[in-house]
């Protein structure tokens, strides 16, 4: 039986200044990739495979097999790009993994760029988080007087360059595709796929683009066998992973457990929502998975459990709202979002997120009518798998579940004539015991 | 892109000036090589547009016409080409940025959690709208989306660094420190810097603050404590005794650093490192 939490990726967060190779090195770090340097490249992407790990970012791929699209000899350069765009309203598990332990990810990043013969890797980390940045900075600096990274990596023969890239603040560029054009020197807009990166991804040559939080497994997997892995998680969903509970619950943080825990399980953990209060509804993976209600807490927070109950795990970003949130109100903040992010390539995103925005701020304001809410599902089936990418997707996620779900309540905005809620009391310093 | 490249804006002045960080007037000599640098980092020199971009927001305190020209000149690109990638990205400013930039989070669950007011009484104790700046000089106010720290809502950033859970009062004073000159510190992190230092180290020139700061704040540490107290772990990591001879197996000598080498002994003791040898003698 494996234990409720299973702190791997965590568990040096509380050791004296981890962030720093003394400290990494003392906990074993950089044991890995030896191991991984006295195998064969295919058989480190064969152990991945094998463990059952699958992408950390929200889609779920299996990681060993996205790098096995990767065409071995064909004599271009190989890269490894390490997506640290952390985005996703409501997530926030790979910057502070980063900033406690960035040489988890670091190594990560060789034993992965080995595997698939990279020779360049690089980590695109968003802009705005600037002592994460400095902690990269200063891990790559040091892994590289370390000798584990640069010419003949540990005297196996093997070079790895790492270059950390601050991005300039565009959520689109967590989108794969886009952040190899950013990474370019472009303006970051999603490509055509095919051809997909693992054929022609940065500068044209074979790309592996992987989430933070999946580079950072790899050492552990390394060390301590993919049975070991697999042996957490549930039968499709493998491993441990980080849950992040924010919102209106008494203890917000990030818990690292097999996958397939529940909420209800991670709420007991965090001491409940907020006193006093009750759940009202929440995110299983940031704001572009649907929202779920006090119904789905014993949903297996897994990548099956979760679609079946229709929505995605996504980012694991547990948002949690009590009764006092008016979910028009969050929609709309949240659709505010999508239209300032849409990177204007396509027009079904483009234009929709800015209608979406227009009609749903006139039903917050109390000025609309029953039938809005048929134009809103109208435009959302406009831009849902009609744009070029996840965003316009995504931005349609949080309309159509809370529309499922609350109908009632955007019925009240416009019978009422105005937002019901006192957005006074859903603050954190509202005052103890206040309620609607 | 090695070609020699002087440009014609920054030619005018500057060039004899000691390095220095000069308002407006021209890129001076060392920001330009600065620039030039960057591109060495990549295997082909546009992927070093967006950090030159934020060095030259380092030097002149916002993307002024003469960077993007320098920078087109460098890379080979049109003006206008270079313009087309400042605009797309939010945290590139085509006017300037107080020493202080204050970023609101005021996506939804900051927002509901308190964002909004942090927000609104901002920008009445400022006096400033979004994206304005004190007449001092010295605050930049502008509201922000999802800034990864949702466990620690309502957020306010300053200069990119976390000030976590954030109230309209305490927001208040912070800002008040700022324009007072007090020493800051991020409540995860270092003392704040300046816009355009932060800028610096975003284009990839480190300064010395990378020790600063703890490790972690209390809500990234609340999984790890509730595991420890419950003495939860993952599986195998209990087991002692554990096998340090997968690198050893490897063929790949345990020699090749100091740092190694005593990590190699560390491990014997370390409940973390059980199963190496499973991960290499599956595959064999």
């Amino acid at each position: 039986m494996v234990d409720m939490l299973t702190p791997v990726l965590s568990d040096n967060w509380d050791a004296d200044r981890p962030w720093t190779l003394e400290s990494y090195e003392d906990a074993g770090g950089y044991s890995a990739l030896d191991t991984a340097l006295g195998l064969e490249q295919d058989r480190v992407i064969d152990l991945v495979k094998e463990s059952g790990l699958r992408g950390r970012g929200g889609a779920g791929f299996p990681t060993g097999m996205k790098w096995g699209f990767i065409p071995q000899g064909d004599g271009k350069p190989h890269y490894l790009v390490v997506n640290a765009d952390e985005s996703e309203p409501g997530t926030c598990k790979d910057i502070p993994l980063m900033m406690a332990s960035p040489h988890t990810l670091v190594e990560g990043v060789i034993i992965s760029s080995y595997a698939i013969r990279a020779n360049h890797a690089f980590i695109y980390v968003r802009g705005e988080v600037l002592h994460v940045v400095r902690r990269l900075q200063r891990a790559v600096q040091e892994a590289y007087l370390a000798g584990h990274l640069g010419k003949d990596i540990h005297g196996s023969g093997y070079d790895l360059e790492l270059t950390v890239h601050a991005g300039a603040g565009a959520y689109i560029c967590g989108e794969e595709t886009a952040l190899l054009d950013s990474l370019e020197g472009r303006r970051g807009q999603p490509r055509l796929r095919p051809p997909f990166p693992a054929v022609a991804g940065l500068y044209a040559s074979p790309t592996v683009i992987n989430n933070v939080e999946s580079i950072a497994s790899v050492p552990a997997i390394v060390r301590n066998g993919a049975d070991w892995f697999s042996s957490m998680g549930t039968e499709k969903s493998k491993g441990m992973t980080l849950y992040s509970l924010s919102g209106h619950v008494k203890r917000p943080g990030q818990f690292e457990a097999p996958l397939g825990i529940t909420l209800r399980e991670l709420l007991d953990l965090a001491g409940g929502v907020r006193e006093g209060h009750e759940l009202k509804f929440w995110t299983p993976g940031g704001s572009s998975t649907p929202i779920l209600t006090a119904e789905h807490l014993d949903v297996p927070l897994d990548y099956e459990a979760v679609g079946a109950a229709g929505s995605m795990l996504g980012t694991k970003a547990l948002q949690i709202f009590d009764e006092t949130t008016c979910v028009v109100r969050s929609v709309l903040r949240w659709t505010e979002f999508y239209k300032h992010e849409s990177c204007g390539k396509c027009t079904p995103c483009r234009e929709g997120t800015w209608w979406l925005v227009q009609t749903l701020a006139r039903l917050e304001q109390g000025q609309g009518e029953e039938r809005d809410l048929e134009v809103l599902l109208d435009q959302c089936d406009n831009i849902l798998g009609r744009s070029f990418c996840a965003l316009g997707d995504g931005a349609t996620s949080p309309i159509t579940s809370s529309i499922e779900f609350f109908r009632d309540e955007y019925v009240r905005h416009f019978t009422e004539g105005g937002c019901p809620f006192d957005p006074a009391l859903s603050t954190l310093f509202a005052p103890v015991g206040a309620s609607v | 892109m090695t070609h020699p490249t002087t440009s014609p804006t920054s030619a005018g002045g500057s060039n004899g000036a000691a390095p220095g960080r000069l308002e407006e007037g021209g890129l001076d000599a060392a920001t330009v090589a600065e620039l030039r640098d960057i591109t060495t980092r990549y295997p082909q020199p546009q992927s070093a547009l967006l950090p030159m971009l934020h060095l030259v927001q380092s030097a002149q305190g916002r993307v002024t016409a003469e960077g993007i020209e320098v920078c087109a000149d460098i890379l080979g690109l049109t003006a206008a080409e270079v313009s087309g990638v400042a605009t797309f990205y939010t945290m590139y400013k085509r006017r300037p940025v107080g020493d202080y930039h204050v970023g609101v989070c005021t996506n939804t669950l900051c927002a509901v959690m308190g964002g909004d007011a942090i927000f609104d009484r901002l920008k009445d104790h400022l006096d400033v709208g979004n994206d304005e700046t004190t007449d001092d000089g010295k605050i930049t106010l502008e509201h922000v989306e999802c800034n990864a720290a949702c466990d620690y809502a309502p957020v306010v950033m300053v200069n990119w660094e976390f000030m976590d859970n954030q109230t309209p009062e305490s927001a208040t004073r912070l800002v008040d420190d700022l324009r007072a000159g007090a020493e800051v510190r991020s409540t995860r992190g270092p003392r704040i810097c300046t816009w355009r230092e932060a800028e610096r180290v975003l284009a990839g020139f480190p300064d010395d603050r990378a020790d600063e700061g703890p490790a972690a704040g209390p809500a990234t540490l609340l999984g790890l404590e509730i595991a420890r107290e419950k003495n939860w772990r993952a599986p195998g990591a209990e087991q002692d005794g554990s096998d340090t001879s997968a690198a050893q197996q490897s063929g790949v000598s345990a020699q090749t650093s100091m740092g190694r080498a005593s990590s190699e002994e560390q491990v014997a003791d370390s409940g973390a490192e059980t199963k190496g040898e499973d991960a290499g003698g599956k595959q064999s």
